[in-house]
Formats: C-alpha cells, structure tokens, sequence
C-alpha cells in the first residue's frame, strides 16, 4: 500500500472518529453541519495535513506519515511492555518484585539502537531540506510584505514584472468577527480583496519583508512557511502543480490584527495568467498620468513638491539651499535659465560625475513637475511652466 | 494550615519554640527550608490558578468562531501573560518548592545552605508575581508581544512591557540565587556517607538543572536589557529601523529558552524516579546511566535552540545541524523511559495515586515527547511551525510532563509534610479527571495545528469551529479538577484532617525523608546522621 493510500485511509476513519467524539461531547455544533470544505483551505475537521500541490508539500506529507508509523510501532511496543508489566507485576496478583537493577548490555542496546533510528530519520528528512532552500531558476519572483495588518505583493521579475497590489481581509469579514456571530461561510477570514496570482507549473520564488514587525507567509497545500522580517529579506519557493485556489494565514504574531491577514494564492493556467497580467497593466496603465495633459503652474508645483520631498530634499534640503558640495538651486543660473533645456538634461542624464545621479526613471510627468518646481520655489519665482510634452521631447 | 506548620513547638522539643519567629514573622522571616518550601509551593500554586484562569478566557473566548467576549489585543494580553505566569510564575517556583522541602531531607542536610539567602530569593516573586499579574491594570494593558516577547513587536507595547521586563529581571535574579543555594547545599552539605552516586535522582536532577539556570537565566536577562534599551535609550540591537536585528533577538531569546524547556522538565525526571521504585517495590534500573542521561540532555540542550526558528530562514547547513542535534535529545530521554519501565518489569505494582500520576506523567509525557521528534524534522517543523499542533506539543510536555510529576510529587510527599495522609478516592478522582479532560482539551489541537490553524489567534475559519469547542470543554474541566485538588485533597490535610501518616506510609519508599518523623519537624538532621552503606537509612 502506498503512503499516499494510508493516509486517504487514516483520515477517513480517523475523521469518523473525530466527528463521533464531537456529537459524544455534546455539541457537533450548528457549524460544522452548514460549513464545507474549503478547498486550497482548511477542511471541517481535517486531521492531517493538506493535500499536496507541491512536490514538497507531497514529501513533508509523506515524510510525516512516515514518522506517524515509526512512532506508533515504537509507542505501541514500549507501552506494551509497560502495560503488560502494570497488568502482570502487580502486588494485588500476588507477584514478587526482582532483584535485578542494572544491566549495562541493555542500557547500551536502549541507547544505540535509537540513536540510529533517529539518525535515520534525519537522513529521511535531509533531501527535502535541500530541496527546499533551492531557490534558485525561478520563473517569477514575487515580493510578499507584511504589514500590520495586511500583505503586500510586488512581481519583482519574470512575467508580469511590475504589477504591485495589497490584499486585505475583506472588510465585511472583520465585521462579522467583531459582531460574534459570523456566518458560517467557508472562506471565512480567509478571502482577501487581491489574490496573488501565479501561472501553473511555474517555479515562484517569494521574497518575504516587513514593514512593521515580524509576520510570516505560509501556504499549507504548498508547504511553504516564510517568516517576514522587518529590515531583512528571506526567500522561499513553490512550483504548484495543479490549478485552483490555494489558502494561508499570518503565521507569526503581529499584533492585535495577527488572526486578519489572510494568503490567497490563485494558480491559473499559464494563458490565464498571461491574461491576468495584461488586464494589470492596462489597469496600471489608465492610473498613470497622461503625457499629454496640459497642466497649469499651481498644479505642477504641488505636484513637484512632492517629488521634489521624496527624490531630492536629501541633498539639496527641502530650502533648496543645498549643502558644502551639493549645489544650492536657489538662484542656480541652470535653474533660474530661461531656456530649460540644460536643467532637464541633467536631471535626465546626471552631471558632476556621477555625484548628481541620472533620474530618467521618475516619470514625465514627475520630472515636468519637479523642475517646474524648482523654478517657482523659495526665491526662484520665474513662473516659467515645463509641460511633460517637452520631457518626453527631451528624452529622444 | 497552623495545625500542621505548629507541630514543632511540642513533643519535648519546648527548647525550640522559642528559636524562631512567630505569627507573620515566621513567615516574612523564614529561613527554615520547609517554612520556605511551603511559601514556594503556595505561592506556584496561586500562580498556577491566575495563570488558569487566562488560559480558560482563552479557551473562553474560542469556544465559537467570532469574538464574542474580548477583543483581539486583550486575547493577545491573555496569550501572552498565560505563558509568563505559567513558566516563570507556576512551574518554576513550584520546583524550587519541591526542592527546598525535599533536598535537604534527602541527603541529610540540617536546612540549605544559605538559609537567608533563600529568604530573599522567595520573597522577591512577590513583586514580581504582583507586577506580572497586575500589568493588566497598566496603562495600554499587559503586555501582548507573546511569552517569547519577540522584536520588534514589544517596541510596540505600553509600559506594562517594562514592568514585565523587570518582574522577569527580579525572578531571574531569584532563580539564580536558588539555583546556587541549591548548588552549594548539595555539593557541601551532604550526610558522611552520602557520596554523589548514592544520591536520590532528585537531588541529581535539580543538581544539573541549577547549572543550567545559572548558565541560561542570565542570558534571557541580557536579551530583555537589551529590549529595555532599544525601548527607551535609543539604542538599536534587534530594532530594523535602526539597523538591528530581530532575528539576534531570537537567537539569543532561545538560547535561554531552550534550556528553560528542561529547566522545567529535569526535576519532573527526579521526581518521577522516586516515586516508579517505590510502588514497583523494587530498586530503580540504570541508576547510574540516569545520572549521565539527565547531564547529557542538559548539555544537548544547550545546542539546539535554533529549531525554534528554522521558519525565520536559517542556511540549510544550519537547519540540518539543529535538526540532527535536536533528534539526538530523544536518545537520553528514551533511555529514561527504558529505565523506568524495566523498573517497573517484574516489580510488585500498587497504584496509590501517586503511582497514578507517575504512570500518567510516563505515558502522556510520551506522546509528547513523540510529537517533539516529528516537530524536528525541519521539512515537517516549518509545516508546524506556530501552528496549534505546536500547542499541543508542548503542553503534553509542560502539563503533563512537569505539572503531573509534581502532582504525583505532592501526593507522595505531602504526607511527610503535613503528617496526614491525603484522601485516596479523591487522589484517584483527580487523577483520572486531570487526565482525561487533559486530552479531550490538547489531543484535538494536534488535529487543529496539522489543518494549518495558527496559534495566538483570536479567531478562526469557521472549519476548525467543532475541535476548538471540544478543546475549550476540556479546559474547563481541567480547570476545575485542580481547584477540586486544592479544596478537596490539599486543604483537608493541611487543616490536619484526615488519617495520621506514618513516618513512612509507603512500603518500600527509600531515602533519608522516611527516616523522620511525619509530619517532618522543624528541624531535622541537626547532626550528621550516620547512615548505612546504601545512604538510604540512618543508623544512628
């Protein structure tokens, strides 16, 4: 019989058992008989592991089946003695004690021969430990980072490279946790506003930070468990090898919200993935700015502001005033110029060396705004406007 | 309780009443091991029903799926106070306890060595105890970062955080002078005759577990200095934002913690091979291979504390050494197994209650001891980790190992203690009561943990809604049987109730404590007894 036989029939009979000693004790509750099972999730009453999408996830199931029977045989032959013993050796039966108390023969018997049980059980496990820290040739990488309370997913690299979302507990659900009397439904805490998505048969490897404090993204039917670690990266793996979806919890206290922030990962067939990332782009797409909008001079220096906040204020301070070798772009000749073409080369292309880096990948828009800024902040007020349009014409 | 605590004022010993305090002062004063055994044992078990009663607003709280009773920060303060008390407050003062009352009894000792010493190291758990359990009443609540207090989320908590880190400072301090009381007064203050390896294995066992205290109490006192600092001075060591590392945090936490484990489980080893000896009628197999499978589980233990963490993303060399390393621990346990079973092998069995407990501690510890080895496997651990199967393991450990080895301490030495013999229909009631409601409340979590349902969670999908009733059904009854001990079986004899004990009410117990009268006086081997060959009877 193989493992993956046993274990079928180890939960069906151990689940009978299970739900016989919930109506013994009284209170098969209401819930179990409205709710069903989840599949990628959790199911009612489960009692082993989730069935297996990864390899891993079918080795660690198989591995612990395994150390399952190891342990039931040497349970039973030990407490068989021991309760042979406390049936047989008993005062009340008339039976006298022996003698004997030492033995150094047996003790060194009791002492290798577990020894190298456990040393083979550890070789058992070795391969999949390995296997499981290669994380190397993946086809996509994904970011995974913790937030109190909710995760946040970039696609770093491979296809769909680019698209960033968070995903967070449906409020609806929360609400239903507060309340006391939650629905019996059978995602419950489970479903999430954006799913992770991934293409089937594709190796993902997850980059797992925080932001915050220590969470941990788990996938049981992966068998995958990475904890997110505020100011570190750590990274794990899986290749899911059938379509559906697939649940995971938080796993790591977080903090008050640690049972709401549910994992849903959504493997999909690799034209449906493909799908899933173009209909992302366009969604991306119509949320960026228009190069081609005309934009007026309040707008553009409120926009430039924060550019301007976020990219330069480090060195060239939020007055403009720079500072020792950084130059001051208050009064700068570049920036004061009529002519606006030396100003956006620089930001496009660097200068000084280097010690001015490039910024082509801030946006048109961003780069238009950030120099109309420069040129009507602090002293500087020229109320000369740069349009993305001459950005874009700069960059050819 | 004075009925039994006064005796020494009687019985032609009118000299000595007036050698010590009286009224509070006995007390306040104490420096005699038995008075501060007492305080020990109280004071543990008063801890035990605090920390008891969070675990039922736990269990309380997750009879049902949704939040019906606390919300989520106050179920974390639960959690997370549920394990300090229980650890810091119950198992390991109660130990310290048995230890005080029991070691100079059993090696012949006139009281321990550092009789003032032992005083303040008791009476510092007193603020602690009251800052523990009164940080509920702070400002922001109790702190809610988990016993394992991890970075950087306890540089989120209010300032009950800093109070819990200096009642853990205080109860470190206190162990750390117990442990060297207990040191010195075992290695000097031994009867002429009582060489080391004639020793009672709870003497052994506390021997080994006061080295591991004073090696590892500090190092949880520098890991939470170190969250005090990052807290308030500014300084960085496991805070990301300024460059420090969680993870060092956890390296340093578990180095202390996985020592602790056996901390709490070394004496129940000692306890438990008194007692299998004594109701098997027959000496204990392997004596000398327990001594060196008790040192050899403490010097393991100091080299696997990494498997707490093999989810935090450890190299594969460093997951395989500490999964290799930990795997080896079974070894010396099996063999204390092997032993006490071939003690019992062909011995002439009676089962008073404290042989209950002992057969209960040995086959519930076990299956504990059993999930501990699957939890090694790293590939199958990183499935567990932080799941409810790993509330499941170490509560077969913890509850059943520590706690039911003291329960079976206590019935077997309370005797000596209290002189009265404790009521044996309720022993056996509470026996088997603790231990099935014990199951019905952690069997299902292992059920609960391998399903994936996270521990520390307030709520949960409505599919693990039917094991977590039957968990919470269970814990109530536990609950329960324990008060039942504690009015039923404890205050009764206390009182003086009861049948008178012998000086020795078990047939074929061993070792100086039944060389003295029951209840023990307040003062016992004031000059070394001389005791026969096997150190186990004096001779005159």
């Amino acid at each position: 019989m193989t493992m993956m036989k046993m274990d079928h029939l180890f939960a069906a009979q151990a689940r009978r058992a299970a739900l016989a000693l919930a109506a013994l004790s009284g209170m098969s509750a209401a819930v179990a008989s409205t709710v069903n099972d989840l599949p990628g999730g959790p199911a009612v009453n489960q009692l082993n592991l989730h069935p297996a999408v990864t390899r891993i996830a079918a080795d660690v199931s198989s591995l612990h089946i395994a150390m399952l029977v190891i342990c039931l045989v040497i349970f039973v032959a030990v407490f068989g003695v021991m309760f042979y013993s406390i049936f047989k050796h008993r005062k009340s039966l008339g039976h006298k004690p022996a003698q004997f108390h030492e033995s150094v023969a047996v003790e060194i018997a009791w002492t290798v021969i577990p020894f190298i049980i456990v040393i083979g059980m550890g070789a058992m496990a070795t391969r999949s430990v390995v296997a499981m820290k290669d994380t190397t040739n993946a086809d996509i990488t994904i970011k995974a980072t913790g937030y109190q309370w909710k995760w946040g997913y970039d696609y770093l690299k491979g296809e769909g490279e680019g698209i960033s979302f968070l995903a967070t507990l449906d409020a609806k659900h929360r609400m239903m946790s507060d309340s006391g009397k939650p629905e019996a439904i059978d995602n419950y805490l489970l479903k999430v506003d954006n799913a992770v998505v991934v293409p089937v048969d594709k190796k993902i490897r997850i980059i797992t930070t925080a932001n915050d404090v220590i969470h941990a993204w788990a996938v049981p039917a992966f068998a995958v468990k990475q904890d997110a670690i505020p100011g570190f990266v750590r990274d794990t793996w899986f290749r899911a090898e059938k379509i559906g979806d697939y649940y995971g919890q938080c796993q790591e206290l977080c903090g008050k919200e640690h049972a709401y922030m549910p994992i849903h990962v959504k493997v999909v067939s690799q034209e449906d993935y493909s799908k899933w990332v173009d209909g992302e782009k366009k969604k991306a797409a119509a949320k960026a700015d228009d190069p081609n909008k005309e934009w007026k001079l309040a707008e553009l220096v409120a926009r430039g502001e924060k550019v301007y906040n976020a990219n330069c204020a480090a060195c060239h301070k939020a007055d403009g005033a720079g500072a020792g070798p950084i130059k001051g772009l208050v009064g700068s000749k570049i920036v004061l110029a009529d002519d606006n073409s030396q100003q956006i080369s620089v930001l496009l292309n660097g200068a000084g060396g280097g010690s001015m880096p490039a910024w082509k990948q801030l946006s048109d828009t961003e780069i238009a705004a950030v120099v109309t800024y420069t040129k009507n902040a602090w002293a500087n007020q020229t109320g000369q406007v740069v349009q993305p349009a001459d950005i874009k014409t700069a960059r050819k | 309780m004075s009925a039994v605590l006064d005796h020494y004022g009687h019985a032609g010993h009118d000299d000595h009443a007036h050698d010590h305090p009286h009224g509070w002062r006995r007390w306040v004063f104490a420096t005699n091991h038995k008075d501060i055994g007492t305080l020990y044992l109280l004071f543990s078990f008063t801890m035990l029903m605090i920390g008891g009663l969070l675990a039922l607003f736990i269990r309380l709280e997750l009879f049902q799926p949704g939040l019906q009773y606390f919300n989520p920060e106050l179920f974390n303060q639960f959690t997370t106070m549920h394990g300090l008390i229980m650890v810091f407050g119950a198992i390991m003062p109660a130990f310290v306890g048995f230890a005080n009352w029991m070691i100079p009894l059993q090696i012949g000792a006139a009281d321990m060595a550092f009789a003032r010493m032992n005083n303040f190291s008791f009476w510092l758990m007193i603020p602690a105890g009251l800052m523990l359990a009164g940080s509920f009443f702070m400002p922001g609540g109790a702190p809610a970062a988990g016993w394992t207090l991890y970075a950087p989320l306890t540089l989120q908590m209010g300032p009950s955080m800093d109070a819990g880190i200096f009642a853990l400072h205080i109860l470190g301090a206190s162990s750390i002078m117990g442990s060297i009381n207990i040191i010195v007064t075992i290695l000097n203050m031994r009867a002429p005759g009582m060489t080391l390896m004639k020793m009672p294995l709870f003497a052994w066992t506390w021997l080994i577990t006061a080295f591991l205290l004073i090696a590892v109490m500090p190092v949880l006192a520098g890991a939470i200095t170190m969250t005090l600092t990052d807290r308030h001075f500014g300084t960085s060591f496991f805070n990301p934002a300024g460059g420090g590392d969680p993870v060092m945090y956890q390296h340093i936490f578990w180095f202390f913690g996985h020592p602790e484990v056996y901390i709490m489980i070394l004496p129940a080893f000692g306890i438990v091979s008194a007692i299998i000896p004594a109701f098997s009628r027959k000496k204990l197999f392997g004596y000398t291979s327990m001594v060196y499978a008790t040192a050899s589980i403490a010097i393991l233990s100091f080299i696997v504390w990494a498997h707490h963490m093999f989810t935090t993303g450890m190299p594969v060399t460093g997951q395989l050494f500490f999964m290799y390393a930990t795997m080896l621990i079974a070894v010396p346990t099996g063999v204390k197994v092997f032993n006490w079973i071939a003690t019992m092998w062909k011995g002439s069995m009676t089962f008073e209650t404290p042989m209950l407990w002992a057969v209960g501690f040995l086959f519930v510890f076990t299956m504990g001891g059993f999930t501990g080895l699957i939890l090694a496997m790293a590939p199958i651990d990183i499935q567990l980790q932080d799941s409810y199967y790993v509330v499941a393991h170490f509560h077969y450990v913890l509850v059943a190992g520590s706690l039911f080895s003291m329960f079976a301490g206590v019935y077997y030495w309370a005797p000596k203690w209290t002189g009265r013999m404790y009521n044996e229909t309720r022993g056996k009631i509470h026996f088997w009561g603790s231990l099935i409601f014990f199951n019905i409340t952690f069997f299902p979590m292992h059920f609960l943990g391998l399903a994936g349902m996270p521990r520390r969670y307030a709520d949960y999908p409505m599919q693990f809604a039917d094991f977590n009733s039957i968990a919470s059904v269970g814990a109530l009854g536990f609950g329960l049987m324990q008060v039942y001990f504690f009015v039923l079986v404890m205050l009764p004899m206390m009182m003086g109730k009861g049948e008178k004990a012998a000086q020795k009410p078990w047939e074929a117990a061993e070792g100086l404590e039944w060389e003295v009268p029951s209840p023990a006086p307040f003062h016992t081997f004031e000059t070394p007894p001389k005791l026969d060959a096997t150190a186990t009877r004096v001779i005159g």
